[in-house]
């Protein structure tokens, strides 16, 4: 039986899933989670088949809150004292044109984006705050660094999460439980499939994301360049920035 | 939401033809029926890891769909070496896997950077072809998600015309989705290899007839710019697995770690004078006079089976044009075949930096597999002008001694040929009549052969 043990949240995205097995790969135990369980089930079996490690697919629907605390529950009760931590990668990007047209489009943005991951990851904070170890590693966006017209309803969202992963990692430092906030820029992922001009791979941005976490990082952005393409974009001075298209 | 699409330009490994196509890459299984569903595009091909060398897995102005995001590992059995795994899941990943754990693919071409899925529906073969036949034969059943969205189970008892239409069926009757194939159980992972240098086309000829028998693997690399006497000399390589106590000292705790591998990359295309009949008459001299000769050399599994691998974008050599490959299979008694073409390419001046010559065992039932008993020439053409006419020339002579060209590498061949080539044809268009009666499936080969309209 493993010793550790993780949990991944979105599980069917791509990168998710590479971290999924690159978790596995060291001999954690995994539980997958996903709302689509039949992708799911094979992210798991996958994880097993390769690995020889422990994979549960367990279904999770961000939008269910009220399923959120039985979940949270079930995960710690499976790995027990072994949950080491958990990476959350859910998240949901409607196109901006059709979204400022259409609020469901908008608010499913903010349910999934931020309110679902506050719901269950501060179950996961409170556990860990009591247990007094563990990490939240959280898949946030560059998009959330600067509001641009093209994509300021996601972005805005991914903006509060950040901001929310910085007051929890403050509140968490004396418990010794360690938030990590990921900022990918382009990662090839059927979001942005056939829309980006170039792409960092999935496995790629796992093998970061495990890194941050294994190096207690708070904000990461993956590659590691978008630091310095977002270092520029926050600075472009706001009355200039709103004549820019972008 | 319409299914996420790129508009690129898709080539085969050859990178001649380069076409326009509209590529797809599900994430998931249901996402395959979608995008067959939605009809956003005139027809679609799947696509592997797109190591065929010509146009079989690419659709131009069409839907391009590749399969290398549905790669999960379903199930393995450990009694029975069965893995059941997604249609993307490549060689190479198979091999990461399993070697460790002692077992290696029972068959596998000379790049372990294929998908399940180009395996079968190219029926790929590799060196034990004699011995274990192609990979349809390790192949249990799989699962094919037809045109119409219908999911069938395939295998020899059930639905087994499809199964036979699919396995050698390049595409063209379904996507197939996942697999199950018996892996082969391994004593290490090293082979032991007998080198023997020939002088000549006989001496390779017999030399094969002698001793294939009593190796599971055999291939030979010939001279192709050898002419006169010396016409078709070769270095035949043949092989069989070794247990943990043929190997050095060294090895024999840790008997499935091959080690490390430096894996450089061609950076950029060869420009067109680096290939040049000198330079490659340079490299066959130097490649003959250097190959190791000697029996019983320990060599790991990498090295033996996929020695191009090792270099990432090795088809840059041949130019920003691209290459041509072709490989032809001749029946037994047809081997004259084989010594015209070598004087065709030697007389052409036409340069191949490797020409593989390999006998097949039986072929199967496979209406378009490729395999027939007999031997197989696999020969490298840099695209130029002059390189259609004398492929053409040298069609006649595969046609004249009954022989066939292997779709998997083929980007030239007309609808004539193919249809002489494969008799089965006929068989093969009215199954795909039954299942695909909108040709929803269709590549740019499948045009250029009349397949599809
Ligand atoms: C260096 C090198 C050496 C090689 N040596 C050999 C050899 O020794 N023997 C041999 O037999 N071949 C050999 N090949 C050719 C190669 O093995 C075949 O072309 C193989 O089919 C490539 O697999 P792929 O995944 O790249 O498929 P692709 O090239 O992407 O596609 C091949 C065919 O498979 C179909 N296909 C792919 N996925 C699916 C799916 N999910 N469902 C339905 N159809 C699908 C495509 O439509 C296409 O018709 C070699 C190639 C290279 C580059
Ligand atoms: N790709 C990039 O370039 C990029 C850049 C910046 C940030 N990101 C972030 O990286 C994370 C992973 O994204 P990705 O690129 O891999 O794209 P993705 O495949 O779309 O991943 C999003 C994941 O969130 C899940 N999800 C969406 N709505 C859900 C719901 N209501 N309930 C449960 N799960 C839900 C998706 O599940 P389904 O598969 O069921 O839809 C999927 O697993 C996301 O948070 C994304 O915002 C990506």
């Amino acid at each position: 039986m493993s010793a550790r043990g993780v949990v991944v949240i979105g599980a069917t995205s791509a990168i998710a899933r590479a971290v999924a097995q690159q978790f596995a790969a060291g001999g954690c135990a995994v539980i997958v989670a996903a709302r689509d369980q039949d992708e799911n089930e094979a992210i798991a079996a996958d994880l097993r088949v390769r690995y020889g490690v422990e994979g549960h697919a367990f279904a999770w629907d961000a939008e269910a809150f009220d399923t959120h605390g039985a979940f949270v529950a079930r995960c710690i009760e499976t790995l027990g004292d072994r949950l080491e931590g958990v990476v959350l990668c859910s998240g949901y990007m409607a196109e901006q044109k059709a979204a400022q047209g259409d609020w469901s489009l908008a608010r499913r943005m903010i349910d999934v984006n931020y309110s679902a991951s506050v719901s269950v990851l501060e179950r996961f904070a409170a556990h860990f705050e009591v247990r007094r170890s563990g990490f939240l590693c959280v898949v946030s966006s560059v998009a959330g660094d600067r509001g641009r017209q093209s994509n300021y309803l996601y972005g805005s969202t991914k903006a509060a999460l950040s901001i929310w992963c910085e007051g929890l990692r403050n509140r968490l430092y004396p418990a010794g439980v360690h938030v990590v906030t990921v900022k990918p820029g382009f990662v090839d992922t059927k979001m942005t499939w056939g829309t980006v001009p170039f792409a960092a791979s999935p496995e790629a941005a796992a093998k970061a994301i495990l890194k941050a976490i294994d190096k207690k990082k708070n904000v990461v952005y993956v590659p590691w360049f978008w630091r310095y393409i977002m270092l520029i974009i926050r600075h472009v001075p706001e009355w200039q920035f709103k004549k820019m298209k972008m | 939401m319409p299914e996420p699409v790129k508009n690129q330009p898709v080539a085969g490994w050859g990178r001649y033809p380069v076409h326009e196509c509209r590529e797809y890459r599900p994430e998931k299984r249901r996402s395959i029926g979608d995008i067959l569903g939605e009809r956003a595009q005139p027809n679609y091909i799947a696509r592997g890891l797109g190591r065929s060398y010509g146009d079989t897995a690419i659709n131009e102005g069409g839907g391009v769909i590749s399969c290398l995001r549905l790669d999960r590992m379903l199930g393995f059995d450990e009694a029975t070496g069965v893995l059941h795994c997604e249609a993307g899941v490549s060689f190479s990943t198979i091999i990461d896997v399993f070697l460790p754990r002692g077992y290696f693919i029972p068959v596998t071409p000379g790049t372990k950077l294929i998908s399940i899925g180009g395996a079968i529906a190219n029926d790929v073969h590799g060196k034990n072809h004699h011995r274990d036949g192609s990979f349809g034969h390790s192949l249990i059943e799989f699962e094919l998600q037809l045109p119409s969205g219908e999911i069938i189970n395939c295998s020899r008892e059930q639905n087994a015309e499809i199964f036979w239409a699919t396995v050698g069926g390049i595409g063209l009757t379904g996507i197939i989705l996942t697999a199950k194939f018996r892996l082969r159980k391994v004593p290490s992972g090293f082979v032991t290899v007998d080198y023997l240098k020939t002088k000549d086309l006989d001496g390779v000829l017999s030399a094969i007839h002698e001793s294939d028998a009593t190796y599971q693997y055999s291939m030979a690399w010939v001279d192709c710019l050898a002419s006169g006497r010396s016409l078709g000399r070769s270095v035949l390589m043949r092989g069989n697995h070794v247990g943990p106590g043929g190997l050095p000292a060294a090895k024999r705790s840790d008997p499935f770690n091959m080690g490390g591998r430096f894996s450089p990359t061609l950076p950029f295309d060869f420009p067109q004078f680096a290939l040049n009949p000198l330079s490659i008459r340079a490299f066959n001299v130097v490649f003959y006079a250097l190959s190791p000769g000697g029996q019983g050399v320990i060599t790991d599994c990498d090295r033996y089976f996929f020695p191009l691998d090792s270099i990432h974008h090795w088809n840059r050599m041949y130019g920003k044009r691209g290459f041509v490959q072709y490989q032809v299979t001749v029946p037994t008694a047809e081997v004259q075949a084989i010594v015209e073409i070598l004087q065709a390419v030697a007389k052409s001046g036409k340069a191949s930096f490797l020409a593989v010559l390999k006998k097949f065992g039986q072929g199967n039932e496979g209406l378009l597999s490729h395999p027939i008993e007999g031997f197989t020439l696999t020969l490298d053409f840099a695209v130029n002008d002059r390189l259609a006419p004398f492929l053409r020339e040298l069609d006649k002579t595969v046609l004249k001694h009954n022989g066939r060209l292997y779709l998997a590498k083929d980007a030239v061949m007309t609808p004539e040929t193919f249809r002489a080539m494969y008799p089965r044809w006929e068989e093969y268009k009215a199954l795909r009549q039954r299942i695909d009666p909108d040709n929803l499936l269709s590549s740019s080969l499948s045009r250029r052969v009349g397949l599809t309209p």
